[in-house]
């Protein structure tokens, strides 16, 4: 699998091209609303009631969409220009901001319901420049304790994202663990290479009873979700293939007229035993 | 995009401002007003979060005096419809956020402001 946090930092990667991709590439936007619904559904907000959210890498607007539609009002963050700059085309209903996620947020404390993230937290695990303040370790700290004075008590904060190793896992859980958080990692299908899916769901707070970290999904993906190769549609085409369509024959005629003449339509012709015959192949 | 809920929510996170870094002043602010839908039960749920004091100030910054200075213990629905204007019509789409305490300026651009920190402001 390529790892794009590899190649350069997110505000490079996601120029201009990449982040094209992400309005014209329909499996993108598939995948990447996928998790977000997801995302939510871990997130037990509870029902019927407009929460206030924060969108973590919110990119060019995917997630927010969904959750503009959701009924949420929302906040993104994220690092890149370009993406921020294709939300705007996009007219979501958030703000958004500029900023570096691994530098601290500069919310008031308990501002938000909730936080969610997608594929964004894999972004935090490379140094870019040999500055004390650009280690994974102190930006990761960074991002968790301002994240979990930022929500309030109790909420919860959903990342999806693609560790690269358990160790990054045992990394990111050390660490928000220190920062206050309480939770952990929920794998959806883990026995799927494709659809395997991780999740960290982190809480604020336990408010007297405790939260439960919720199960990750079992089981082979849903097929019926998406739209699958049909070879089916194809052997239909070529049985249906040399058949005379159906319609328009002599019943089908007398029908209409039928009807034109109920209508009051004038000059419908009358029948006669020429309606609807076919001509003679010479003309 | 900056609305007033947001700026609301939102101080300084330069190294070492942690006191005093709130509410950010608007400079040179241009502002846009865009309907939004009206949410009552939102704004209900989220009065005990705002900061009054800081949201009436910055209101008048920007030429809004619809909101009575202090918290109303009840609220009816002209309240509620003012509070909303302010809140989440009123957008900032150009201008400067500058901290009270250690004067770092965040520079809004289309509407959306520049939080990047250099290397040295990162606490």
């Amino acid at each position: 699998m390529s790892r794009p946090e590899l190649q350069a930092p997110p505000e490079i990667y996601y120029g201009d091209t990449e982040a094209k991709k992400y309005t014209n590439n329909s499996r993108i936007q598939q995948v990447q609303a996928d998790m977000t619904y997801r995302a939510l559904e871990l997130l037990n907000l509870p029902p019927d009631e407009p929460a206030f959210l924060l969108d973590i890498g919110c990119g060019s607007g995917l997630s927010g969409e969904i959750l503009d539609q959701e009924g949420y009002i929302w906040v993104g963050v994220d690092v890149a220009p370009s993406m921020l700059e294709v939300a705007l085309e996009r007219e979501v209903e958030g703000d958004l901001f500029l900023q570096d996620i691994g530098q601290g947020f500069g919310f008031r404390p308990g501002s938000f319901d909730g936080a969610i993230s997608v594929s964004v937290l894999q972004w935090l695990l490379n140094a870019e420049t040999s500055h004390p303040t650009s280690s994974p370790p102190h930006r990761l700290t960074r991002f968790f304790t301002t994240l979990h004075s930022a929500l309030k008590n109790p909420s919860r904060a959903v990342f999806q994202f693609y560790p690269s190793s358990d160790d990054q896992i045992q990394l990111i859980t050390s660490i928000a663990q220190k920062a206050g958080f309480g939770g952990g990692i929920v794998v959806d299908y883990p026995n799927s290479n494709k659809a395997k899916k991780i999740f960290l769901c982190l809480f604020v707070g336990s408010g007297g009873s405790t939260q439960q970290i919720p199960k990750g999904l079992e089981g082979d993906e849903e097929l019926d979700a998406k739209v699958r190769f049909e070879q089916r549609r194809h052997r239909e085409q070529r049985r249906m293939k040399g058949k005379r369509k159906p319609g328009r024959d002599r019943d089908w005629i007398l029908k209409k007229k039928e009807l034109y003449r109920k209508r009051g339509k004038e000059d419908v012709p009358r029948d006669s035993k020429f309606t609807g015959r076919k001509r003679k192949p010479v003309f | 995009m900056v609305r007033l809920i947001t700026h609301n929510l939102l101080a300084c996170h330069a190294k070492g401002c942690t006191s005093n870094n709130f509410p950010l002043r608007f400079e040179n602010a241009r502002v846009e007003l865009r309907e939004a839908e009206f949410n009552g039960d939102f704004l209900q749920g989220f009065l005990p979060k705002i900061e009054w004091n800081a949201l009436v100030d910055t209101a008048k910054q920007l030429g809004d005096t619809s909101l009575p200075p202090e918290q109303p213990e009840m609220t009816d629905d002209e309240f509620l419809k003012n509070l909303h204007h302010v809140l989440m019509e009123i957008h900032v789409e150009e201008g400067v956020m500058i901290c009270p305490n250690c004067s770092r300026n965040y520079p809004i651009s289309n509407g959306i402001p520049n939080m990047l920190l250099a290397d040295y402001e990162i606490a």
